[in-house]
């Protein structure tokens, strides 16, 4: 079989799976209490209609009076279309900025507008000022699911192909295995195909960054990244990593020399497409300030809902945000996620390796999501592509964080009723990236890094670290089925509503502690003479 | 021949393959589903609440039962799994009754029933011939044939989206080919008589049964130069194999006795037209312009599926009637047969004319759905894993084949679904098939290169030009009839393809020359009536 066989094979399935998976329902706050009370009186009438589907019946039923990401961006096709460019971020009579109003960055109202025009094309009620808020049909939600897939198909897919294939090592089975594992990550496909967002189109141009940085076009590699970050603000968990690279690399050519022009021609794109993003916003100060108070709100509290991060997990124990004022949380928060991202800036500052820039750029964002001020439990997605990277090099850790950071989305899937594609894909991800890469096969000392922990231990000579590793790896997995189980068949007791899903944040947030800890450490530790030999090529 | 078997345990690939297929037809579950939904609802409701006496005469649904009993029976034990997900759905009375959970139970039960097709393919994939130097786990002849089977595209869309329970029935026959295979007849009798005991459209292939097993099991010695001695009869073994059929038989007719003729007018074809949807069958185009046929498609979900009676009634031309195409399919399996009989008597030529048997009544037969090319695509896998002339029929038939169950699903949400299957399975029975014959020479012959890139065009212009074309207001059914049409000449191809080459004396010959004539007789007829009712009722909007 030859390679380009295997891999479109690859990206078919990855395409069939997406689509599968965007068969279900989309977020919906509130919508299943809805859709039961709908169901439970109006029942006859649903059941005599008889090509009615399972995904038509939840969202669509009953009417809730709040919507999720789905309407979100329908509303913003809606404004930008039908708005002057100079309202999208102000609260005018016409833009009701409380109503999902847009705080994104520019890129995103750019491709709303680029959807509207389609929309607008197929059929106008789509994005009618006003009149088409909380539409939902079929066709509606058909043309949705189209635009997520066509983006992926654009930006996202491409990048993992040439990822896969030009920068990862060993043979083509071995490359073609980790671009499944790549394509068929779980959490992803169903933020973007069940829940409903556009992670893909700024994960996709990260990826794009990240891609020429390894290939050696820095200016293309940061390009892509400001493009990225313009389109998604929670792009600068990447953001240190991307300038620590690409300065470290400067000053390691001679900041008089080579390293300087390299600098400035870096800086200049930098410029340069941010001027280009924000252009139409750029002729009123007030205007761009208006903008990037939209795209950073602080008002919004520590942490919000259930999330997997520091704060959230230590609530449990210490009530921060009652002990504290708004503002030194915001202070501590900050502090504490520059203390954790540190260590791996400074080292990949010292070594502007590509091998440092993927583990910093794990690292660096997973500081942010474990310690940094109002983050949201889909931001994990931001880990998890830097840590997609690490499969071929780390598959077992690598499998193992990107299995628990789906797990700890879990409560928001069962939310949206994609109960059904988070057994179906998790299970796949786990069985298939486990055959493959095999990660429990060669699970030896040496290919886990564990030398900085065998010298912490030294007092424990005859313990098996790799057999522990592996002991530890089968528990969280068992972990995460069992809470699972538990959280769908069980209800609550009624003085602990919330045990099951601060059971399941808190397990996924030791895993991410651990990993944090474990990728911090294999970043300091010596890289294997392997490692280092394929870089030259 | 000697039968390599592979070696048990050098097919750790199965697993993730069947447990990856599996996972995939899960993520399907809220897909859209064919009335061949409500068909199965209602029989497990028919089975589950009316007395066993009551299940052939029960008719207050158009979808009456009309499988043979066994497949009642299984709706029957279904049933009682249904019952703890959704007990509405097992009353006669709820008509058309859709509920999350009936629509759960049905896909899952597809699903878990789809195990027998797993089971079959891995003891089909035991029979393969391995080669002799150790070879990359891709291109295995087992591999391939486990992915050939497994991966079906035709079977994933039939059974997990249209809605069916072909997999399960498949198993049963893959697995009866694989005990032949191995040379264990009696127990390939018997799976074989449970499935036509199961499912009646089996029955196409029994003639290729019947001859070989009388051939090459009832007569245990040949003469030097391979025809039959008549003197090694053994009675005994006919005993065996009439006693395995009919007790199969009453066993599954048994409760029915009172009421056999009920239930034989229930399971007879000639209740339906003469094909369902415009399927690339040859007869069909001599009526396929027909304005009744045009009225009957307009509501696509009615005439998919089964057990309304409709009868057509040409105006211009005179009917085909089911005598003409009994005699048409016999006809056209004689030569096979014939061959079978005074030819090689191994298993795979037994399995090459079962194909003929198949492929012969999916062109000539009496209302068959073009979901039956299914029944020729399954069994000519095992084949085309291990010959090189099958492989390049194989490629044919299952391009066009698989193609033609395009209109199967005509939903746009589905649309992305068959299309990227289609192509997935595509790519990899092309690279897959030719890295495994990768000696000199081709598989395909230009013509047949050209043939199947042409197939993208009719894709294009039927699936995405035609209906955005204005055309779609006055001739709403030419996609279909230009699908069918171009499907067809391939599958007549594939089919003169499978033809006993090793010639087997002049009869051979003279029949495939006659069966020559009828073929393009046949095709003028339909080419006539089609310009004929062209000029007259195609303008008719």
């Amino acid at each position: 079989m030859q390679t380009w066989s295997l891999v479109s094979i690859c990206v078919l399935l990855a395409l069939v799976v997406r689509w599968g998976v965007s068969l279900n329902s989309y977020s919906v706050l509130l919508f299943l209490v809805c859709a039961c009370v709908y169901v439970l009186s109006a029942g006859k009438h649903w059941i005599s209609f008889p090509f009615i589907r399972l995904s038509d019946v939840s969202p669509g039923a009953g009417k809730p009076p709040m919507f999720g990401d789905y309407e979100a961006q329908r509303h913003w096709q809606e404004v930008t279309y039908n708005l002057p460019l100079q309202e999208w971020y102000f609260n005018t009579t016409e833009n009701d900025l409380m109503y999902w109003g847009l705080d994104y960055p520019p890129l995103t109202a750019y491709h709303s507008l680029i959807c509207a025009y389609v929309a607008k094309s197929i059929n106008p009620e789509w994005v009618e000022l006003h009149k088409s808020r909380g539409y939902e049909s079929p066709k509606h939600k058909l043309f949705m699911r189209a635009t997520v897939l066509v983006a992926d198909l654009i930006l996202f897919i491409p990048a993992v192909v040439l990822y896969c294939l030009y920068l990862t090592d060993g043979s083509s089975r071995k490359k073609v295995s980790t671009l499944f594992c790549f394509l068929l990550y779980p959490g992803l496909i169903l933020i973007d195909y069940g829940h409903f967002q556009y992670n893909g189109v700024s994960l996709g141009l990260a990826l794009w960054g990240v891609l020429a940085l390894g290939l050696g076009w820095d200016a293309l590699g940061s390009l892509a990244f400001c493009l990225a970050l313009n389109y998604k603000q929670m792009e600068l968990y990447h953001a240190l990593p991307f300038f620590c690279y690409l300065l470290g690399k400067s000053v390691q050519l001679g900041l008089m020399g080579r390293g300087l022009f390299l600098l400035v021609r870096i800086a200049s794109t930098v410029l340069g497409t941010f001027a280009l993003c924000w252009l139409p916003f750029l002729s009123d100060p007030d205007h761009a300030m208006q903008v990037v108070r939209r795209i950073f709100p602080v008002a919004r509290g520590l942490f919000e809902d259930k999330v997997a991060n520091t704060w959230c997990s230590l609530n449990v124990l210490v009530k921060v945000r009652y002990i504290l004022s708004s503002d030194s949380q915001i202070y501590l928060s900050l502090a504490c996620t520059l203390l954790a991202v540190l260590p791996s800036c400074v080292r990949l500052l010292t070594k502007p390796t590509f091998w440092q820039f993927k583990l910093a750029l794990a690292n660096s964002s997973l500081a942010f999501f474990l310690f940094s001020y109002q983050v949201h439990e889909k931001s994990i997605l931001l880990v998890a592509l830097p840590v997609c990277l690490l499969l071929n090099d780390l598959p077992l850790v690598a499998i193992w964080f990107l299995h628990a950071s789906t797990f700890s989305m879990m409560p928001l899937f069962l939310r949206d009723g994609l109960l059904v594609p988070y057994v179906v894909t998790s299970l796949a991800f786990l069985y298939f990236s486990i055959y493959l890469l095999s990660p429990l096969e060669h699970c030896s000392e040496d290919t886990l890094r564990l030398g900085v922990y065998r010298k912490l231990l030294f007092f424990l000579p005859k313990l098996d670290l790799a057999w522990i590793v592996r002991w530890k790896f089968y528990i969280s997995v068992a972990a995460t089925a069992g809470l699972s189980f538990v959280t769908v068949a069980l209800v609550p007791p009624s003085h602990l509503p919330d045990l099951f899903p601060l059971l399941v944040t808190s397990t996924a947030f030791l895993q991410f502690l651990g990993t944090f800890i474990y990728l911090n450490i294999v970043q300091f530790s010596e890289p294997p003479s392997r490692k280092s030999n394929k870089k030259k090529k | 021949t000697v039968t390599v078997m592979a070696a048990a345990g050098s097919c750790s690939w199965f697993p993730p393959l069947a447990l990856g297929v599996s996972l995939l037809k899960c993520l399907f579950i809220n897909a859209y589903h064919s009335t061949d939904f409500e068909v199965h609802r209602n029989w497990l409701a028919i089975t589950h609440s009316l007395p066993v006496s009551r299940w052939y005469h029960e008719n207050s649904s158009v979808w009456t039962l009309d499988y043979p009993p066994l497949f009642a029976w299984f709706q029957w034990s279904l049933s009682h799994v249904a019952q703890h997900f959704d007990s509405n759905m097992l009353r006669v009375e709820n008509l058309d009754y859709v509920s999350p959970g009936a629509v759960l139970f049905q896909r899952l039960s597809v699903v878990f029933t789809d195990g027998v097709f797993i089971y079959g393919a891995t003891e089909c994939c035991r029979c393969v011939q391995e080669p002799k130097e150790q070879r990359d786990v891709l291109s295995r002849p087992s591999f391939v044939l486990a992915v050939l089977l497994l991966w079906n595209f035709g079977l994933l869309v039939v059974d997990h989206l249209h809605f069916q329970y072909n997999g399960f029935l498949f198993g049963f026959l893959l697995l009866s080919l694989a005990k032949h295979l191995q040379h264990r007849h009696l127990q390939g009798a018997l799976l074989f008589s449970i499935l036509l005991n199961l499912k009646h459209i089996y029955l196409y292939m029994a003639p290729a049964y019947g001859v070989y097993l009388l051939r090459s099991y009832c007569f245990t010695q040949d003469h030097r130069d391979g025809s039959v001695r008549w003197s090694s009869f053994s009675p005994l073994r006919l005993l065996a194999l009439g006693a395995i059929v009919t007790s199969v038989c009453a066993l599954s007719f048994g409760p029915f006795v009172a009421m056999v003729r009920t239930v034989l007018s229930r399971l007879s074809p000639l209740r339906g037209p003469l094909s369902r949807l415009l399927g690339p069958k040859l007869l069909v185009p001599v009526q396929r312009v027909h304005l009744k046929l045009l009225e009957e498609a307009e509501l696509p979900r009615a005439s998919m599926t089964g057990g309304l009676v409709q009868e057509f009634h040409h105006s211009v031309l005179p009917s085909v009637t089911p005598s003409v195409t009994l005699v048409c399919t016999l006809l056209s399996i004689l030569p096979a047969l014939l061959s079978l009989w005074g030819g090689p008597r191994g298993p795979r030529a037994f399995l090459r004319v079962l194909l003929i048997c198949s492929l012969g009544s999916f062109l000539f037969g009496w209302h068959v759905h073009e979901k039956a090319v299914l029944l020729a695509i399954l069994p000519l896998s095992i084949l085309a894993v291990q010959n090189r002339e099958d492989a390049g029929t194989f490629l044919v038939l299952t391009t066009t084949g698989h193609y033609s169950l395009f209109p199967l699903l005509f939903t746009p949400a589905e649309f992305p679904i068959k299309v990227l299957l289609m192509l997935m399975f595509t790519i990899y029975s092309f690279t897959a098939l030719r890295k495994l014959h990768s000696g000199p020479g081709r598989l395909l012959r230009p013509l047949e290169y050209a043939y199947l890139l042409g197939l993208n065009a009719v894709a294009i212009t039927c699936e995405v030009a035609l209906p955005l074309s204005p055309w779609q207001q006055t001739l709403p059914f030419l996609p279909l009839l230009v699908t069918s049409v171009y499907c067809s000449v391939g599958v007549c191809h594939s089919f003169l393809l499978t033809q006993p080459s090793n010639d087997f004396t002049n009869i051979v010959t003279c029949e495939l020359n006659t069966l020559m004539n009828v073929f393009i007789i046949f095709e003028e007829y339909g080419t006539l009536q089609l310009i004929i009712e062209i000029c007259l009722f195609g303008r008719f909007s």
